[in-house]
């Protein structure tokens, strides 16, 4: 299996996209390295802005440049984006609907030895629940890639998810990019796995075991949270017998609640999320905490047995 | 020197802006009447006599701009955008009313005229240096005037914004600090001292004038200076909260309370007698 990591995905992006966007710049706060934004500065030193340790002014700088015509990525740690600038987040980019892109590394429990203070778990909650932003939450480095071409092309502004680690590259989520729009996996019957982020392949495997066993699996990929494709969740429902949802993120306020939400409004059936479950992490090899903290393909497996 | 005519004839306008400013609050029952007051005469100065615009064109691409970061004194900015012509004067009555474009805080979607979103405290700023950054990048000649209160500027990011304009050499950006000394719980120096104020910005890599932010002739002398530096600026700019109704005038209470009936006439009495 082909391991890459997300967040080059983010930055070959932006790399491809600057060739015919003139006004695309990119900003970071001091973590260039780490979201390796310091190779698009590599090729475009005068299309990048490093903004030192300060996240908040970094929102607020790039919501500037949105009005003024660029297209600014701002590029910082999925904890920091969020919680250290959520205020500027809301305010000075949702509120006015700007261009701004905001592009989070070192997302999810993976993020590893940097422990609980570090990893974003929370992220997708706060991003989500603003109005006007798109979040999209890709799955492997190509994806990440064709979302941060697509966020590009989008007039908006959009929270792009990525983690820190090396992840399985998944062949079957390579299709066409849409925001908005699912990716069916697999089709079934008996039960749906849905996914968002590195999740995806967890969930193949969790598919796999299940046929194996007989069972009819669907499995839906959503790259994008917000807007979520409810069409797509909502035939779910109809069609399965039930919904496991599998993220790498808090089970509050993520993937997991807004498929509960549209699932309870349209066609109740039963969920179950599978997810972090409302604890900090700690420090550790992002193997580990996936194992322990419960994301693995075996958990999503566990979980669709209590509704099989 | 500027001519006296034209200096009587800004004092003029800013009666009428005063005015306006204190009708608007009343009638929304809701507003803050003291700060939009004092800043009266900078945005006077700025928008009927220094800052190029065109209230028909408000996108127009070599414009001036003026990002308010004290977002609480909308009644000022919307009373001088209605007068230039930026949207009709109507519209003022709808301020901080639902369906009305006129939000409490900025909102620059929805307003022709307005440059940003701004309210939550020291926004504004990096707002209005991330739009200098963007003009720079094109080599435009236009400036930014980025108005901030000082009790905002004991936010945090107000010197994250202050070490930005440095590091990436801003001179097209003018600020002004509206120095009243009064917060909303007070006296600015009780509640969190911002004394010596100058050094401070100087230390931060800024050029600093200190003026009388109600004297016009100061006021446009040293914006004309400023566009010399070759850093960004900052004014302070002493001013008397509530200025214009010797009640309200150096009263905290008067930040964020809209005058009573009483009040509002006995306001109007005093900013009638200066035309």
């Amino acid at each position: 299996m082909e391991f890459k990591q997300t967040r080059q995905g983010y930055v070959d992006g932006l790399k491809e996209l600057a060739k015919d966007h003139d006004n695309l710049v990119v900003l970071d706060a001091d973590v260039a390295k780490a979201t390796k934004t310091y190779e698009f500065e590599a090729e475009y030193p005068n299309r990048f802005f490093n903004c030192g340790v300060q996240e908040q002014n970094m929102l607020s700088v790039a919501a500037g440049l949105a009005l003024e015509g660029y297209i600014p990525f701002a590029s910082t740690f999925g904890v920091f984006a969020t919680c250290r600038a959520g205020d500027q987040m809301r305010n000075s980019i949702a509120y006015p609907k700007l261009n701004v892109k905001i592009g989070a590394t070192h997302c999810g429990i993976s993020t590893g030895g940097d422990g609980a203070s570090h990893q974003a778990n929370e992220d997708i909650a706060i991003a989500r629940v603003f109005p006007n932003m798109t979040v999209l939450v890709p799955g492997d480095y190509e994806e990440a890639k064709q979302a941060t071409i697509a966020a590009a092309k989008y007039d908006g502004p959009v929270y792009l998810r990525f983690g820190r680690d090396s992840y399985p590259v998944v062949e079957e989520v390579h299709s066409d990019f849409t925001i908005g729009k699912a990716k069916l996996l697999r089709e079934g019957i008996d039960i749906t796995i849905i996914t968002t982020g590195i999740m995806v392949g967890e969930g193949l495997q969790a598919a796999d075991t299940l046929s194996q066993e007989g069972y009819s699996v669907r499995v839906l990929h959503l790259p994008t949270v917000k807007p979520l494709d409810t069409e797509a969740v909502i035939a779910a429902a109809q069609e399965t017998k039930g919904i496991v949802t599998a993220e790498e993120h808090s089970i509050i306020g993520g993937l997991g609640e807004a498929v509960a939400g549209v699932v309870g409004e349209h066609h109740p059936c039963p969920i179950i999320r599978v997810g972090v479950q409302d604890v900090f992490g700690e420090s550790g090899q992002a193997n580990e905490l996936l194992d322990l903290y419960g994301l693995r393909a075996k958990n999503i497996v566990e979980a669709a047995r209590k509704i099989l | 020197m500027i001519d006296e005519e034209k200096i009587t004839e800004l004092k003029k306008k800013a009666i009428e802006i005063r005015r306006e400013i204190v009708t608007m609050v009343h009638r929304a029952n809701s507003g803050h009447v003291g700060g939009s007051l004092g800043a009266t005469d900078i945005l006077v100065a700025l928008y009927y006599h220094l800052m190029n615009h065109r209230p028909e064109q408000p996108d127009w691409a070599d414009r001036d701009r003026f990002v308010l970061s004290k977002g609480h004194c909308t009644p000022v900015i919307y009373a001088v955008l209605a007068d230039c012509g930026f949207f009709p004067k109507e519209d003022l009555k709808t301020f901080r009313r639902p369906g009305s474009h006129l939000q409490g805080h900025p909102h620059q979607p929805k307003t022709p005229g307005i440059e940003a979103n701004t309210g939550t405290l020291g926004l504004g700023i990096s707002t209005g240096l991330g739009m200098a950054l963007g003009a720079k990048l094109r080599k435009q000649s236009h400036y930014y005037y980025i108005m901030c209160g000082d009790g905002e500027i004991q936010e945090g990011q107000a010197w994250e914004a202050a070490m930005f304009a440095n590091k990436y050499k801003l001179d097209n950006v003018i600020g002004f600090v509206d120095r009243n000394y009064l917060q909303t719980d007070g006296n600015s120096e009780d509640i969190m001292p911002l004394d010596p104020l100058a050094p401070k910005w100087e230390s931060f890599g800024w050029k600093v004038f200190t003026i009388d932010g109600h004297d016009y002739q100061q006021i446009i002398e040293t914006v004309e200076d400023a566009k010399q530096e070759t850093k960004p600026v900052m004014i302070i700019a002493n001013t008397t909260k509530g200025k214009g109704v010797s009640f309200m005038e150096n009263e905290v209470s008067w930040h964020g309370t809209p005058p009573n009936k009483e009040a509002y006439e006995n306001a109007l009495k005093e900013l009638t007698d200066g035309i």
